[in-house]
C-alpha cells in the first residue's frame, strides 16, 4: 500500500474520529467539565453583571484550559495500550505527521465543542458582543495551541500507570503564554481597545507549536512505546 | 582532545576527576562568597533611595542569575545525553534539576523578603518574580516526571525531552509576561533603576555571582558523582568504591 504524506495524513485523521465518535463520553466530559468550571465562578463569587463581565476572560479562559489538560490523557494511552502505536512507529512515513494527524482529531473532538459553548458562556457573563467574537477568535487559535504542547506531554506520560496530575504539573507551565495572551487579547476588547496585537502573537504562538511540537512528541512517543 | 572526552564520559573516571575536582570548586567559592559578603555588606555604601535595604541584592541576583543558569545546562546536559546517548550527560541533568529549584526558590524568597521594604507588599505581580515562579513550576514538572518512571533510561530520555520543550519556551513565558505586566502595571511600583550601579556596589555583586558559581559547579560535582555511582552501583569500580567508604567509615 503506498500513501502520499496527505494521504497517510486524511487516514490517521478519519480513523482518529471514527474510534472517538464510537466513545461520545470521551467527546462529552471536556465540554461538560468547562460548562462546570464556568458556571462555579457566579456561584462562589458573585452573579452581579459588571463583576462578572471584568471576570468573563480570564475565567473562561482559564476554564478552557483545564479543559484541555483534562482530556489530554487520552491523547495516546488507548493506542499504546492496545499497540496500535507500535504498528504506528513501524510505518515508513515520519512519525511527527502521524501525530500531527491525532492531534488534529483529538482537538477536533474536544478542543472544538468548548470553543462552540464559549459564546454562549460569556452572554451569561453579559459580555457584550464584540468581545465575544475576540474571544470567540483568540480560543480558535489558541485551544489548537494548547493541544500541541499537551501532545507533548501526553505523549511524554502515555505509558504511565498514573498520569492526570503528573501531566498537568508539566504541561501547565508551557500554556501559560496563551493563556495570558488569549485572556488579555479578550480583556483589551472588552476595554473598547484594539486585540490584534495579542492575537496575532497568539498566531505565532500557533505556528511555532505547529512547527515544532509534532517531531518533539514523536520523539517522546518512541521513548513512551519502548 | 577526543580521547580526553570520552575518558571524561566515563563513569569511573569521571568519578575520580570529579572528586579530586570538589574541594578546588567549593574552597574557592567559600573564599569568593566571605569576600563578596564583607564588600556587600560592609564596604559598600548604603543606598541613597533604598537605605540599606538594597544590600539583599547580593543574595538574589546570584540566585536568580544562576535559576537560569542552571535550566539552561540541565537542558544542554539533556539534549547531549538525548541526541549522543551519553548516560554520563542525563546524571548531570539529573543532578542539575534540585539545585536549580532550590536557586529559583532563594530568588524568590529572597526577592519577596526585597519586596517588603521596596514596594511595601511581599508579592508584586512583576515580571521578573512572575517568570521565576513559572520557573520554578518547570522545575517541579522536570523533577515529577523523572520521578514517575521506573526504567531510568526511559525517565533520561523522557525527562530531556521535556527539559528541551522548558528551555524553547522559557524565553516565550519570559517575553509574554513582561507584555503582560506591562499591560497593568500596579500602582507607582518604586522601580529600581540603575543605569550605571557605583563600583563600590558593583564589585561585591560580581565576586558574588562568580563564587555563587563555582559553589553551584561543586554541589553539581557533588551530586554527579553520587549519581553515577548510584547508576553504576552493579559495576566493579562501584563495588570496589563502595567497599572502600565502608572502610573508611568502619575506621572512623
Amino acid at each position: 500500500m503506498n500513501l502520499g504524506l496527505g494521504q497517510l495524513f486524511w487516514v490517521v485523521l478519519q480513523r482518529d474520529l471514527m474510534v472517538a465518535m464510537r466513545r461520545w463520553s470521551d467527546i462529552c466530559n471536556p465540554v461538560v467539565f468547562f460548562v462546570l468550571v464556568v458556571s462555579l465562578f457566579p456561584l462562589a463569587l458573585s452573579p452581579r453583571a459588571e463583576f462578572l463581565r471584568a471576570l468573563a476572560p480570564g475565567v473562561l479562559w482559564i476554564a478552557a484550559l483545564l479543559a484541555a489538560l483534562l482530556s489530554l490523557n487520552q491523547l495516546f494511552r488507548a493506542d499504546i495500550e492496545d499497540g496500535t502505536m507500535e504498528q504506528m512507529l513501524t510505518l515508513p512515513y515520519p512519525l511527527g505527521l502521524v501525530i500531527l494527524a491525532k492531534t488534529l482529531a483529538h482537538w477536533l473532538v474536544t478542543g472544538l465543542p468548548v470553543v462552540a459553548v464559549a459564546p454562549m458562556l460569556a452572554i451569561t457573563y453579559h459580555l457584550p458582543a464584540d468581545a465575544i467574537g475576540v474571544l470567540l477568535l483568540s480560543l480558535l487559535i489558541g485551544t489548537p495551541t494548547l493541544s500541541l504542547l499537551g501532545s507533548i506531554g501526553a505523549a511524554l506520560t502515555a505509558g504511565l500507570r498514573q498520569s492526570g496530575v503528573l501531566l498537568a504539573l508539566m504541561v501547565g507551565p508551557l500554556m501559560l503564554p496563551v493563556l495570558m495572551l488569549g485572556a488579555r487579547a479578550t480583556d483589551i476588547a472588552l476595554g473598547g481597545d484594539d486585540p490584534t496585537g495579542p492575537l496575532y502573537l497568539l498566531g505565532a504562538l500557533l505556528a511555532l507549536a505547529l512547527s515544532l511540537a509534532p517531531p518533539a512528541a514523536a520523539v517522546a512517543i518512541r521513548i513512551s512505546a519502548d | 582532545m577526543w580521547t580526553w572526552f570520552f575518558q571524561l564520559a566515563s563513569p569511573p573516571h569521571f568519578y575520580r576527576m570529579a572528586g579530586s575536582l570538589v574541594p578546588w570548586l567549593l574552597w574557592p567559592a567559600l573564599l569568593l562568597i566571605l569576600i563578596g559578603s564583607w564588600g556587600g555588606l560592609v564596604l559598600a555604601p548604603a543606598d541613597y533611595q533604598q537605605g540599606e535595604g538594597y544590600r539583599i541584592i547580593y543574595v538574589h541576583v546570584p540566585s536568580s542569575y544562576l535559576s537560569m543558569m542552571v535550566y539552561v545546562t540541565m537542558a544542554v546536559a539533556a539534549g547531549i545525553g538525548l541526541i549522543w546517548r551519553i548516560k554520563l550527560a542525563h546524571a548531570v541533568a539529573a543532578s542539575c534539576a534540585p539545585v536549580g529549584a532550590t536557586f529559583t526558590a532563594a530568588a524568590l524568597i529572597t526577592g519577596m523578603l526585597w519586596g517588603k521594604p521596596m514596594w511595601g507588599t511581599y508579592w508584586q505581580w512583576e515580571p521578573r518574580l512572575t517568570s521565576e515562579l513559572i520557573l520554578l513550576f518547570l522545575y517541579f514538572g522536570y523533577m515529577s516526571l523523572r520521578s514517575a518512571f521506573n526504567d531510568l533510561n526511559q525517565s533520561d530520555r523522557a525527562s530531556a525531552v521535556l527539559a528541551l520543550a522548558g528551555v524553547v519556551n522559557v524565553p516565550i513565558i519570559h517575553f509574554s509576561v513582561v507584555w503582560w505586566a506591562g499591560l497593568h502595571q500596579g500602582p507607582s511600583i518604586s522601580k529600581i533603576d540603575a543605569p550605571s550601579i557605583a563600583f563600590e556596589m558593583l564589585w561585591p555583586l560580581l565576586v558574588m555571582i562568580l563564587g555563587f558559581t563555582l559553589f553551584f559547579l561543586g554541589v553539581l560535582a557533588m551530586r554527579v558523582r553520587g549519581e553515577v555511582l548510584e547508576r553504576e552501583f552493579h559495576a566493579r569500580w562501584a563495588q570496589d568504591v563502595l567497599r572502600g567508604a565502608n572502610r573508611v567509615e568502619a575506621a572512623g
